[in-house]
């Protein structure tokens, strides 16, 4: 009998430990497993129970609703008001295409059994089988573009590592995952960590690199720990070592925690920070893949795009794009947040459009206000109104409609939003973050900030909707990574999108 | 939450555990928070000594990073998520109301990864979801 009671920081947010607790007092012997979760985050704590017909769920679950499951006898599956049928049957996750989450939520995270019974390590031992610039080809040939939003195509810059002569080069995760709005990379390593370090070790031995490091924020201590486990246990295992699996491949692996800086979520910045240093963007080039970490070779890819490829070896590059459209090759992890009824993890081919995401997965609005604005991509993202909901997502058709991908987060708004106040949030989240290496993102964003200020006073508005939008242009132009660089797109698409807020007038309404 | 108290010779214990890191000034700043609960006034050149770093550098690191504390914290840390993601549900009022009732405990946090069931916090470290002013008095030490 095994009882699942995720270990999911967000069901932990709303009292999944409390419910593991009474459920252990209650039960006593029985085998509580603290699965990641599926991502159904509305219906946490999800309680599963393995039974003769699969596992079948329970949601949400209250420390109050445990005596009434058991006198209906969940432990067997028995009917009750929280009685969500077969977990692999109900229709919001069924209907998704999981690949890079397909063990979230399923197996104990921290279990390697699961993980090979799940088909972990597959791709890996396949890796170590094949000579270096055939896993560097079948990267490319899959067509897998970095999930951290830049979408820059991966097999193209493990080329390049590859390709440079160094006596020492370096794996990077970033695990930085500062967009408001996203929670995909926090949901990987908490519910299947070895995927992770899996990507990671393919990575090493496609580029010949030995150390890598993944650098993992301090607002996720949950990620960390489980994190940590993860990698002494792999070690432990023979995985990582001196000795990839019995290899001759060589690769170590290590955890560098951030200090609550959004902007070292940056690629290069980031790199500062693992140094040990301010976290200031680099000018490019040099690129990080040829000077990267203390100087080397160093390939850098989100938690995301690392966290494909063991299922891009382990399936071949034309299973993988046989998926999305364009482009746009593969599956994006959607993550669906803010004022939505039915939010969380939805893994779908790109090209699925917001209408569908948004009202089709999210059910519209918690509140049951009108749906007024969604962001999608992140702080840096465009805002969109509701006429926009057609848009595909992926690469290139949100370039086209004004907006990005990034990460794919999509926050939902009600009616109740105002969208001046959201760019001027930009602008100072953008003030706040900076890390003052370029003039227009330094000094531009408070400027901003007090531009805005004077159009929701009501203080020459035309004049200063036509200096922000100048200071949008500069900004844009003028600043060496994407916080200056793109903290105009919240903002101009709020304007553009949203007119009616920003007319000085004290309310819409 | 319970820290070390301060002393030269127990921050210089906590520096020889990465003597062999590299790149360790963050590192070592945030070893020495996690100790004794903020960086003391006297860790910079102590830092800067041992890594063979500037003080100005390590002074640099220091006012660089959100997470780092010059002065000891109290005994609640309540971090409370006012990015885009909580704000559709309500932040904006929830951290008004907590700095009215819990005043310097009270810090604004970006994003805690739970955007499908904020508003989020973070109390002494415990993640709260859905969270309200009680739901966070009770959290409280």
């Amino acid at each position: 009998m095994k009882i699942y009671v995720p270990g999911d920081s967000a069901a932990i947010s709303v009292g999944a430990d409390d419910v593991a607790a009474a459920i252990a007092s209650k039960v006593g012997d029985s085998t509580i497993i603290r699965n990641g979760s599926r991502g159904a985050l509305w219906l946490e704590p999800m309680v599963e129970v393995g039974t003769d017909k699969g596992r079948v769920a329970y949601g949400p679950v209250n420390v109050e609703d445990i005596d009434s499951l058991i006198a209906a006898d969940f432990m067997h599956g028995g009917t009750h008001k929280l009685y969500l049928g077969e977990s692999e049957k109900i229709e919001w996750l069924a209907s998704q295409d999981r690949v890079t989450f397909k063990r979230v939520g399923i197996i104990d995270p921290l279990s390697l059994a699961d993980y090979e019974a799940y088909g972990g390590l597959v791709g890996l031992r396949r890796a170590i089988s094949m000579s270096s610039e055939a896993i560097v080809e079948e990267v490319k040939e899959s067509g897998v573009r970095g999930r951290g939003g830049a979408g820059f195509p991966a097999g193209i810059k493990w080329k390049t590592v590859a390709d440079a002569v160094s006596d020492q080069k370096y794996i990077c995760c970033n695990a930085d995952e500062g967009d408001s709005g996203t929670f995909a990379d926090r949901m990987l390593i908490e519910g299947d960590p070895y995927t992770l370090i899996e990507g990671m070790t393919i990575a090493a031995i496609a580029v010949g690199a030995t150390e890598g490091i993944v650098y993992l924020r301090s607002e996720y201590p949950y990620a960390i720990k489980t994190l940590q486990r993860a990698i002494d246990i792999a070690h432990a295992f023979g995985w990582l070592g001196s000795s990839v699996l019995g290899s001759k491949y060589a690769f170590e692996l290590k955890i560098r925690v951030g200090a609550g800086s959004y902007v070292c979520g940056e690629e290069t910045a980031m790199l500062e920070s693992i140094e040990g240093k301010r976290g200031v963007v680099r000018a490019k080039p040099p690129l990080p893949a040829l000077e990267g970490l203390f100087g080397k070779p160093t390939v850098i890819n989100n938690v995301l795009t690392l966290s494909t490829i063991p299922a891009v070896l382990a399936d071949g590059a034309p299973a993988y794009k046989a998926r999305g459209v364009g482009r746009s090759l593969g599956t994006q992890v959607f993550q669906l947040a803010g004022n939505i009824k039915r939010g969380g993890i939805v893994e779908k081919p790109f090209g699925i459009s917001i209408e569908e995401i948004v009202n089709g997965y999210g059910g519209g609005t918690l509140s049951g206000a009108p749906l007024r604005a969604v962001q999608v991509g992140g702080p840096l993202g465009a805002y969109f109104g509701t006429d926009k909901f057609e848009t595909s997502l992926d690469y290139e058709s949100m370039l086209a409609a004004g907006g990005m991908l990034g990460h794919g987060g999509v926050v939902v708004f009600d009616d109740s939003v105002d969208l001046a106040q959201q760019a001027r949030f930009a602008m100072a989240f953008c003030a706040l973050e900076s890390c003052g290496k370029c003039t227009p993102c330094r000094i531009g964003s408070t400027r901003g900030v007090e531009t805005i200020d004077l159009i929701i006073q009501g203080v020459k508005v035309d004049e200063n909707k036509k200096l922000l939008l100048d200071l949008c242009e500069v900004m844009t132009d003028g600043s060496l990574c994407a916080m200056g660089g793109l903290t105009p797109m919240p903002v101009k698409s709020a304007m553009i999108n949203f007119p009616e807020d920003f007319t000085g007038e004290v309310s819409r309404r | 939450m319970k820290y070390s108290t301060w002393s030269q010779d127990a921050a210089l214990a906590v520096l020889a555990t990465l003597r062999e890191e590299k790149g360790a000034v963050l590192m070592a700043l945030q070893a020495l928070q996690k100790e004794f609960g903020y960086v003391h006034k006297e860790d910079v050149a102590l830092v800067a000594n041992f890594f063979n770093n500037s003080r100005a550098d390590v002074h640099g690191v220091l006012t660089f990073y959100h997470d780092l504390l010059t002065e000891p914290p109290g005994d609640n840390h309540i971090s409370v998520c006012v990015a885009e993601a909580c704000q559709a549900v309500g932040s904006r009022q929830l951290e008004k109301d907590l700095k009215t009732k819990f005043g310097k405990e009270v810090h604004d946090g970006y994003c805690f990864g739970n955007c499908a069931l904020g508003p989020s916090a973070m109390v002494n470290g415990a993640i709260i979801g859905r969270a309200s002013v009680d739901a966070i008095a009770k959290a409280r030490i």
